[in-house]
């Protein structure tokens, strides 16, 4: 996987960025995430909350919420991305991938009751307009990532899933699956390694 | 930070912490390894790009009034304003650390264990447990093995663990099949992060009956 962000320099020849003219849906959103950030824009909001609020929703009912709770909590999620879209960096991630990070954090506040620190942020300037070609590699590569996640095998992806959605540990998904734990070690190493090679 | 990093976090540590399942005392040594770890940062990126690949694979219907609440609550909250993190404050610990520790180095509250190493217990969920390590230049951390996973990040100076130097922003992940005696590099006091979820095992006799009371 190379999913990089503005610490690093990217390589800028090996991908096919503005090779068509059409917008992909994850440039979409990031237009969308201005819009709200720039003028409040309702239209757009509503169209990110159209897309995202289930998926979040569903997110939380996977990791063992229940719907109500999980409906607050999906509420709660699109409400930060309202008020914190000024935080928005399309160079360092997609959307779908920034709201995953509000998402993880509100279960960790809401079902586990646990803390999560966070690194220390990167020295920053005064607001810089993100660079518009970084910002589409970014978004590229990530649909990238997408579309390699769908071709796992599925053995491999159910255990991705459950170790990102379930909240479990590997010890705790050899219990729930009965596999020995270095079967679920060597298919999760298996997976990044297909994944990687994907992204290159 | 421009400091060169030899031994890096592995990659189930790195999704573990991405998926948000890991016990706080290892968040906390992962997050303060990533403050000074570029490298590790952007592979973070990338484990939290998988997150959101696999957020975007399955929906579940919101309710009717959903979007109507979620812009009453908005509008609720009113202008907000758009604050900036403020920027990182230079000192030994990154900003992680320092939250649990209330301040720098000088603020660190050490007990002395013996042989001159010197502990604090950090505040972190029991599940396993964080503490700050002092070794004195030259000197050895009672032999021991672990049950479950220690981590160990060098915030000053260096340890030699078997093969391997350890050097600031190194962290060493060891696990159940590893017995070590680190010894704190020669030419300066060494100060580390440790996070392990079971007690050390020491070999030597006195160590271990002194482990409940110095919880390490």
């Amino acid at each position: 996987m190379r999913v990089k962000g503005r610490w690093t320099k990217r390589r800028v020849m090996d991908t096919t960025v503005a090779s068509t003219g059409a917008k992909t849906e994850n440039e979409d959103w990031v237009a969308c995430m201005a819009l709200v950030r720039d003028a409040g824009d309702e239209v757009a909001f509503a169209r990110l909350f159209g897309h995202f609020a289930p998926r979040v929703k569903a997110f939380l009912m996977r990791s063992g919420a229940d719907a109500a709770l999980a409906e607050e909590v999906a509420q709660d999620v699109m409400a930060t991305l309202w008020r914190k879209s000024h935080l928005f960096d399309p160079t360092r991630a997609s959307v779908a991938t920034w709201i995953f990070t509000i998402a993880r954090n509100r279960r960790i506040d809401a079902l586990r009751r646990a803390k999560r620190p966070e690194p220390e942020d990167l020295p920053w300037g005064p607001e810089p307009e993100p660079d518009q070609t970084e910002a589409l590699m970014m978004q590229q590569e990530s649909e990238k990532l997408g579309l390699a996640l769908a071709t796992l095998p599925e053995k491999q992806r159910v255990l991705i899933e459950k170790a990102y959605f379930g909240d479990l540990s590997h010890s705790e998904i050899a219990e729930e699956t009965g596999l020995p734990l270095g079967t679920i070690k060597s298919r999760i190493r298996l997976a990044l390694d297909r994944l990687r090679h994907a992204m290159k | 930070m421009t400091i060169e990093i030899t031994h890096h976090l592995t990659d189930a540590l790195l999704m573990a912490y991405s998926a948000g399942s890991l016990p706080e005392a290892f968040s906390l040594t992962v997050a303060t390894h990533i403050s000074m770890c570029d490298e590790c940062r952007a592979r973070l990126g990338a484990f939290d790009a998988l997150g959101g690949a696999l957020l975007e694979k399955d929906e579940a219907a919101m309710a009717d009034d959903s979007l109507a609440v979620t812009m009453a609550r908005i509008r609720a909250g009113g202008v907000t304003a758009r604050d900036r993190p403020a920027p990182p404050v230079r000192g030994v610990f990154p900003a992680p650390l320092r939250d649990y520790v209330g301040g720098d180095l000088g603020a660190v509250r050490w007990r002395p264990i013996g042989m001159g190493v010197k502990q604090a217990i950090l505040p972190t969920a029991k599940e396993a447990t964080a503490r700050l390590l002092y070794i004195p230049a030259g000197a050895a951390v009672p032999d021991h093995g672990h049950r479950g996973t220690e981590l160990t990040l060098v915030l000053q100076g260096a340890f030699l663990d078997a093969a391997a130097r350890f050097g600031p922003g190194d962290i060493e992940v060891a696990g159940e099949d590893v017995e070590h005696m680190p010894v704190a590099d020669i030419g300066a006091d060494c100060i580390c992060l440790a996070a392990t979820d079971a007690p050390l095992r020491f070999r030597a006799l006195m160590p271990r009956l002194a482990q409940p009371f110095l919880r390490i």
